[in-house]
């Protein structure tokens, strides 16, 4: 069977299996539509909130930057998993104690106002259709790399397939579609890495397979990447740091806050029977995602030494990386660059004109490496490879059959529309139960309220579609601001509503609108004004990164930063909570009298 | 908040203070400020603060999460405010 015939059938079977459990679970009541019900177990929701978090990004791009990155990319590693640290210690059980279908709501009620859980609906609301927006070309990209189909026409497929699960089932159709979509992508993309790992270091398991020596040689992978990367002239694998280490350590920080702030993920913790399976489901949840976390930066090292000794074939010969006959041909390039530089990823260019690719940094400042390339009459880097390569084209690169390709297909489409489905649900819920019950019609009925929420949905997903199909231009900025947002504004909000007695709703709203807006004008100083090119505002701040050096994708944790201090600040100077609202938050921090997740507002 | 309230939640906060520790430690701490130190020793063909950025670390806030799901319980317990 030839490769794409595969991919249609492997990729129309994980879809006929999604739609075949959104008609099983059907969501007949608003408890179902908001939190499945709440009597899934913490293993099950674990696994739900993986696939729920690891998006197109995780996927197809995360081994890839990091492979470009080096030692730095372990941000991504420490911030996108140490947030569950965080979810679980300060935020999920109290929520789940709380016993209500969304975040807005509990801020509405913590802190005794309407204004409250509005500022928190805008904060969801820009979080979570940014991140859509992401997801959705996600899910186009996917399609018209493997299935041939154009961009388009792949998000309008998504858009089906998501609409099917998402109207029909709300929470409890996305959730059981988003564990068989976890099973998807996982063994997407362990397999590919396993044998990659069995070929390169002969040990099966990638975590052990990076620290081990390389088949046939006395050297570790590791230690022989750090010795070609340098004497290529790029930054030592191992070491090279993301910016400063102040940087890194704040960027780190910002990717920790935001991940445990993210509306969509903590709504995953209103599904579980009890507080203490909101513990645990914590627990299991990371257990699922650092199987791909710990598999990546392997598939991310071996991938880079793929590459390397790919282009220059002294690399697996220990032999000169200079010498001429060491590029490889242009005429003998293997099947997958060329099928890769259709797509645009990858390109070459031949500058000096023999016939070979050279690939190195030309922009290095190491003299011994600018004086090799010259003698060897190199005129520049001649290969740009793009980082989502190293997830897709991993499976040829290690010449795995037909099926394993079909299969990364596959799981790159899971990891999309599990969480568009998520975010998806996380923006109608705040619609239907925030905004058209919490504020213009209380005396919704359920019925009607189920209505309203299935039309969100549905509107939603035409809306994220369509900005999926026409992205505002600021689709790479989007995910940084998801997380900045959430980490400066919600995050702290519903932290001290449960840390803190006294916080009352002026510290709150202050505190929210503060850290908001400096993350906010910090991000469009540098990528324009809601990322419209050409009103970027530099200047006026000073230059680049003005802050120590903090980027803007880092600067989360800094707004969050200041929304605590001008909480506080304000807090102290206006009247403190009334007694009820201190009652109730003595509640939230004792498991007992936990009760199934309801909508009623206070 | 009643006395035996008030002791709960000291020993809550407690408890979250010493596995907050450990979350730091092995990240911020071992991950990125003390990285190059610890690169000095190795694991099998890991240096240390490479192999803390980019694996153990993760593999420690697993462990931490199920501590704290445990010995919360415990607490619980003790105070009997534990479900059921």
């Amino acid at each position: 069977m030839d490769l794409q015939t595969t991919i249609y059938l492997v990729v129309g079977a994980s879809f006929a299996l999604y739609i075949g459990i959104a008609f099983w679970a059907r969501a007949g009541s608003t408890s179902e539509f908001y939190v499945a019900g709440g009597g899934v177990g913490p293993r099950l929701n674990g696994m739900a909130t993986a696939a729920d978090w690891m998006s197109a990004a995780s996927f197809i791009s995360m081994a890839g930057l990091i492979s470009n990155m080096g030692y730095g990319g372990g941000l991504f590693l420490m911030g996108w998993t140490g947030g569950y640290v965080l979810l679980a210690l300060l935020l999920a059980p109290y929520l789940r104690k709380f016993g209500k279908f969304t975040v807005p709501q509990f801020i509405g009620d913590r802190y005794y106002s309407k204004t409250a859980s509005t500022v928190a609906v805008v904060c969801l609301l820009t979080a979570s259709i940014t991140y859509v927006i992401g997801q959705m070309t996600g899910v186009g990209v996917a399609f018209s790399r493997f299935l041939g189909v154009s961009s388009e026409t792949g998000i309008y497929v998504g858009m089906g397939i998501v609409f099917v699960y998402a109207v029909l089932g709300g929470m409890k159709g996305i959730t059981y579609t988003q564990v068989a979509q976890y099973v998807v992508l996982i063994f997407a993309y362990t397999i590919p890495a396993i044998f990659i790992s069995m070929s390169l270091t002969g040990n099966p398991i990638p975590q052990l397979g990076l620290g081990s020596n390389l088949v046939g040689q006395d050297i570790s992978l590791l230690q022989k990447l750090d010795t070609i990367v340098v004497e290529l002239g790029f930054g030592q694998y191992t070491t090279t740091t993301a910016g400063s280490t102040l940087n890194m350590f704040v960027y780190t920080l910002s990717l920790m806050i935001g991940t445990a702030g993210l509306p969509h993920v903590i709504m995953r913790f209103f599904t579980v029977p009890t507080v203490a399976a909101a513990r645990s489901s914590a627990g299991w949840a990371l257990v699922f995602i650092a199987i791909l976390y710990t598999t990546a930066p392997a598939v991310a090292g071996m991938a880079k030494y793929n590459l390397l000794s790919t282009v220059n074939t002294a690399v697996a010969t220990n032999g000169d990386l200079y010498a001429a006959e060491s590029s490889l041909e242009v005429a003998k390039k293997p099947d997958w660059m060329a099928r890769w530089e259709k797509t645009g990823l990858l390109k070459f260019e031949d500058k000096n004109g023999d016939g070979r690719i050279q690939y190195y940094n030309d922009k290095t400042k190491d003299q011994v490496v600018i004086d090799k390339a010259t003698a060897a009459g190199w005129k520049g880097n001649e290969l740009t490879v793009n980082a989502d390569i190293i997830v897709l084209a991993n499976p040829e690169i290690a010449l795995l059959p037909n099926w394993v390709i079909a299969l990364v297909a596959a799981g790159g489409l899971a990891a999309a529309l599990s969480t568009a489905a998520g975010l998806l649900l996380a923006i109608s819920s705040a619609i239907s139960h925030d905004l058209v019950k919490g504020v213009f019609n209380p005396n919704i009925s359920e019925k009607g309220e189920l209505m309203a929420g299935k039309v969100a949905m549905a509107v939603s997903i035409v809306v994220a579609g369509y900005l999926g199909l026409n992205p505002p231009g600021f689709a790479a900025g989007t995910v940084a601001l998801a997380f900045g947002i959430a980490a400066s504004s919600l995050f702290p909000a519903i932290m001290m509503g449960i840390f803190s007695k006294k916080m009352n709703k002026e510290g709150a709203i202050a505190g929210m609108l503060a850290g908001l807006s400096i993350t906010l004008f910090y991000v469009f100083a540098h990528k324009g004004i809601f990322f419209i090119k050409g009103t970027d505002f530099l200047p006026l701040i000073g230059g680049p990164n003005p802050f120590f050096g903090i980027t803007p994708e880092a600067f989360g944790a800094v707004g969050a930063l200041v929304n605590f201090i001008v909480a506080f600040v304000v807090d102290k100077f206006t009247k403190e909570p009334p007694e009820h609202i201190q009652h109730l938050v003595e509640s939230v921090r004792t498991p007992r009298g936990s009760k199934a997740v309801d909508g009623a507002h206070a | 908040m009643d006395k035996s309230g008030e002791a709960y939640w000291k020993a809550t906060l407690g408890l979250l203070t010493k596995i907050l520790v450990v979350w730091f430690v092995v990240s911020f701490g071992a991950g990125i400020l003390f990285a190059d130190m610890l690169n000095g020793i190795h694991l099998g063909g890991y240096p240390l603060g490479f192999w803390f950025a980019h694996q153990g670390s993760m593999y420690i806030f697993v462990a931490l999460i199920f501590i704290y799901a445990k010995k919360m319980g415990d607490i619980d317990r003790k105070f009997d405010v534990h479900e059921d």
